[in-house]
């Protein structure tokens, strides 16, 4: 007994040190990404004009104390715009990845749990779908049916979570073969406690990191279809259709298609920085 | 070649230390100063539990070190080098040439895809120390010596394409080549049966003596090293506990630490409980013409066939040992017994009623009366959870406890398996592999079984450790009421605990035994080949066994 004891201080102290804090990247991230949260919750109320508002006769105005980045193709005030277009981006992007990520995790750790048929036809299934390009697909859904917010968030989310399911599923059938979910099956546990408690713990971390990068794709081809002109619609605008909006400005160097263009960055890369780098505690859960 | 003492060793190790850094960067000391000679030609076992030091010491005589791992004090001198004070340059030279190595997993050490020819003459041409030609004939030499079959043209082959034996003696016959002074050997036989573990330590042997060189041969087994060392080191911790000639470490051990470990070598019979049960008393086990395999089962049948036509009785309160070497479906038998491997034809009989093969269809008080505990306990415990919540569950599960009461029985559980109740709040990596397999066993009671399935529940402990869990599972028999299946390739475990044993052999029991007298009464050939295989503590165990090398032929796998 006093044998099997003998390794364990030492491990102790190693347990016992700082778990759950960030490093000073993993902050920064952190910083920028509740910092465009925040703006998304509380936009109209910040924005010092209407952003559908003509507020400047001329077009692609420098930035000035009256309008801090300037003026957009029609004279109406960018921060503004910019500032009201991020509900809609952080908005609907974040509405898209957690629907994408919940049901493809959910379903994929059910396909590895449950195995045989319902894994095979579920995988071929979205294997299949998978390989119909995603712009491509989302013209398609909103051509047929409008654009409209709801449409928006369902069609990303048709597109990501195939991903989402096969990331998960790979994770899941892994930890299914561990000695320890072969316990819990025989002491007669349900499907449902398997997923939940025995696997998902397990595999958190690198679904939270997908989660992230989930999320930087969903923001890009989000930006990508209003580009096209099918994203968010005429008053209103998200960062992508602002770049749109205002891209004949670029060879006059307007200050109108820069700043939307870094908020898109800086939200992706903060995003990034933060899912690169979590408390170990929660990164090391899986390893 | 025992003990020709000459003046000068031919390695001499003096006040060796050696550190690692942790992620932390906390300094942590694996060896703390040690000192031993090896003369020429004699080979010196370093024996210690996992963690004692053993293969950190064993590899610095090659002047390496484990990534984060480095020398911060003290000399090692093998022949004229000064390995402590050369260049990398320098030990990179002397490796292979002056000092080589024979590692613990050879199916690691062989590169698949290429011959074993050539892996085994690649030193000689990364040193250029002899034509190709020259270093191919040599290599067949060496494997005549070693015992190979078919020595000139094994080596056209590929690692898949040989046994598990056969691979370790042609590592060794990789080491060999370029005639070092000395040969270290990292727990050569700890992977292999013990029916392949004789003829691989038996050509080690003989090509040791003929060779000349010195070994060091690192194990955990005091058994395997008596027949092949010289001197023995006692590690633990990573210092000298002592040292000796074998014959001294053997019968008059000086240490109380080397006394612990022969202590725990040495099997204590188990004593057969005076059972109050009266003979109307249906069977807690019995098993009838049970066939299981794996795969996807075609017209009642699975690809993959592995126990066939398995029959057996457990009475309650008894202890039944399955005993066979890898690959002979012990394993399996514990699956489709719990159900996790739904068995295809046959019956498993609970209490005198039939049960349902797949688990998914047997009720929950079914399951609860039989458990099951896996040889690895690290993998058996979800890292996610803390210790207390893994014991909660199955109170959950099947006695519906909670709240305040839940809690008590967790540390009522704890205080069984002798862990202190704090150790709830832990999560399993804070814990050691002890300790772990004593929760593994924990959460086995909470359920309140008759019968628990041990599957090789002590071969990833050490040797100390597994003894105070075999000790354990006797106190709480005599507690509880238990009945255990005990499945291992260890004789002596067996031995420490069961009253009957099965011999399994390809997937069929080709023998039941009672286990106090296993060696007198065997009478099928494979069981008395197995049990006449096990090594014995003693220096001439070894060149004193004879076996029948039809029996041999016909049934180990070499």
């Amino acid at each position: 007994m006093a044998v099997s004891d003998s390794s364990s201080p030492s491990e102790n102290a190693k347990a016992g040190g700082p778990n759950f804090v960030f490093n000073w990247v993993g902050r920064i991230g952190l910083a920028v990404i509740l910092f465009w949260a925040l703006v998304a919750l509380a936009g109209p109320y910040l924005a010092p004009y209407p952003p559908g508002e003509i507020v400047d006769w001329d077009y692609f105005g420098p930035v000035s104390s009256q309008y801090w980045m300037g003026t957009d193709y029609l004279g109406r005030d960018i921060f503004s715009r910019i500032i009201t277009g991020a509900r809609y981006t952080v908005g609907i992007s974040l509405a898209a990845v957690t629907l994408a990520c919940t049901i493809g995790v959910l379903l994929g750790m059910i396909a590895a749990v449950a195995g045989g048929w319902f894994d095979m036809i579920l995988s071929r299934f979205l294997d299949a779908y998978n390989g119909i390009p995603a712009l491509l697909f989302g013209l398609v859904v909103v051509a047929a049916v409008g654009s409209s917010i709801p449409v928006l968030i369902l069609t990303l989310t048709a597109i990501y979570m195939p991903g989402s399911y096969r990331f998960a599923r790979a994770l899941a059938v892994n930890i299914n073969t561990m000695d320890f979910v072969t316990v819990a099956r025989a002491r007669g546990e349900g499907t449902g406690y398997l997923i939940l408690r025995e696997i998902f713990p397990n595999i958190l971390g690198p679904v939270l990191a997908d989660l992230g990068l989930r999320f930087v794709f969903i923001v890009l081809v989000l930006s990508g279809l209003s580009f096209l002109g099918l994203g968010v619609q005429p008053p209103n605008a998200d960062w992508g259709a602002l770049v749109r909006e205002n891209i004949e400005g670029l060879s006059f160097g307007a200050p109108a298609v820069i700043f939307p263009s870094i908020a898109i960055a800086s939200l992706t890369i903060s995003v990034n920085m933060f899912i690169d780098n979590l408390p170990i505690r929660i990164r090391d859960r899986s390893e | 070649m025992t003990a020709t003492e000459s003046n000068t060793p031919l390695v001499s190790v003096r006040n060796l230390k050696i550190g690692a850094v942790t992620d932390s960067g906390r300094e942590v000391e694996i060896i703390k100063g040690v000192d031993f000679d090896i003369a020429p030609g004699e080979i010196l076992a370093l024996i210690g539990e996992s963690g004692s030091g053993k293969t950190t010491i064993a590899l610095s005589l090659m002047g390496h070190t484990r990534t984060g791992c480095s020398i911060q004090g003290g000399q090692i001198r093998v022949g004229e080098n000064d390995v402590t004070a050369m260049s990398r340059r320098a030990r990179a030279g002397m490796r292979g040439t002056e000092v080589s190595y024979v590692p613990q997993s050879a199916a690691a050490a062989f590169n698949p895809s290429k011959r074993i020819i050539d892996q085994v003459i690649e030193t000689t041409e990364i040193h250029k120390l002899m034509p190709r030609s020259t270093a191919r004939a040599k290599a067949v030499e060496l494997f005549r010596a070693l015992a190979l079959p078919d020595a000139e043209n094994i080596g056209s082959r590929y690692p898949h394409q040989v046994s598990g034996g056969q691979l370790q003696r042609l590592s060794a016959a990789m080491a060999l080549i370029s005639d070092p002074q000395l040969v270290i050997f990292d727990e050569p036989t700890t992977a292999l049966d013990v029916t392949t573990q004789i003829e691989v330590l038996r050509a080690f042997k003989s090509i040791m003596a003929a060779g000349g060189c010195a070994g060091v041969y690192v194990s955990h087994d005091l058994a395997v090293v008596a027949q092949i060392a010289d001197r023995i080191v006692v590690l633990r911790g990573g210092e000298v506990q002592e040292e000796g000639t074998t014959d001294q470490i053997l019968n008059a051990p000086h240490h109380p630490y080397t006394k612990e470990l022969l202590a725990a070598f040495e099997p204590s019979p188990h004593q057969v409980i005076a059972s109050t049960m009266d003979d109307k008393q249906e069977p807690i086990l019995e098993v009838r013409n049970l066939f299981a395999g794996y795969g996807t089962v075609r017209k009642g049948e699975p690809p993959v066939k592995v126990l066939k036509d398995v029959s057996f009785r457990l009475e309650r309160g008894r202890n039944l040992g399955v005993i066979g070497e890898s690959g002979s479906g012990k394993s399996t038998l514990a699956r489709a017994v719990a159900g996790i491997l739904p068995a295809y034809s046959g019956e498993i009989l609970m209490n005198g009623r039939q049960t349902h093969h797949d688990l998914a269809k047997r009720s929950k008080e079914e399951l609860r009366r039989t458990q099951i505990v896996f040889q690895l306990a690290d993998t058996a415990l979800n890292p996610g959870h803390s210790i207390g919540s893994i014991l909660a569950r199955p109170l959950t599960f099947y006695h519906g406890l909670r709240g305040k009461a839940r809690e008590a029985r967790v540390i009522e559980l704890l205080d069984m398996v002798h862990l202190p109740g704090n150790m709830r709040h832990r999560v399993p990596s804070e814990l050691s592999g002890g300790q772990k397999q004593r929760v593994n066993l924990a959460r086995a009671l909470a359920a309140q079984p008759e019968l628990i399935l041990c599957d090789e529940i002590t071969s990833a402990l050490d040797t100390v450790v597994a003894a105070a869990i075999l000790d354990l599972l006797k106190e709480l028999q005599n507690e509880l009421g238990l009945s255990y299946m005990f499945i291992s390739h260890d004789l002596s475990t067996v031995e420490a605990i069961c009253d009957d044993v099965l011999v399994m052999f390809k997937g069929e029991i080709v023998e039941a035994l009672p286990a106090l007298r296993m060696s007198d009464l065997a009478t099928h050939p494979y069981s008395r080949l197995l049990i006449s295989s096990i090594p014995k503590l003693s220096t001439g165990w070894l060149s004193s066994l004879e076996q029948d090398p039809e029996l041999i032929a016909q049934f180990a796998n070499r």
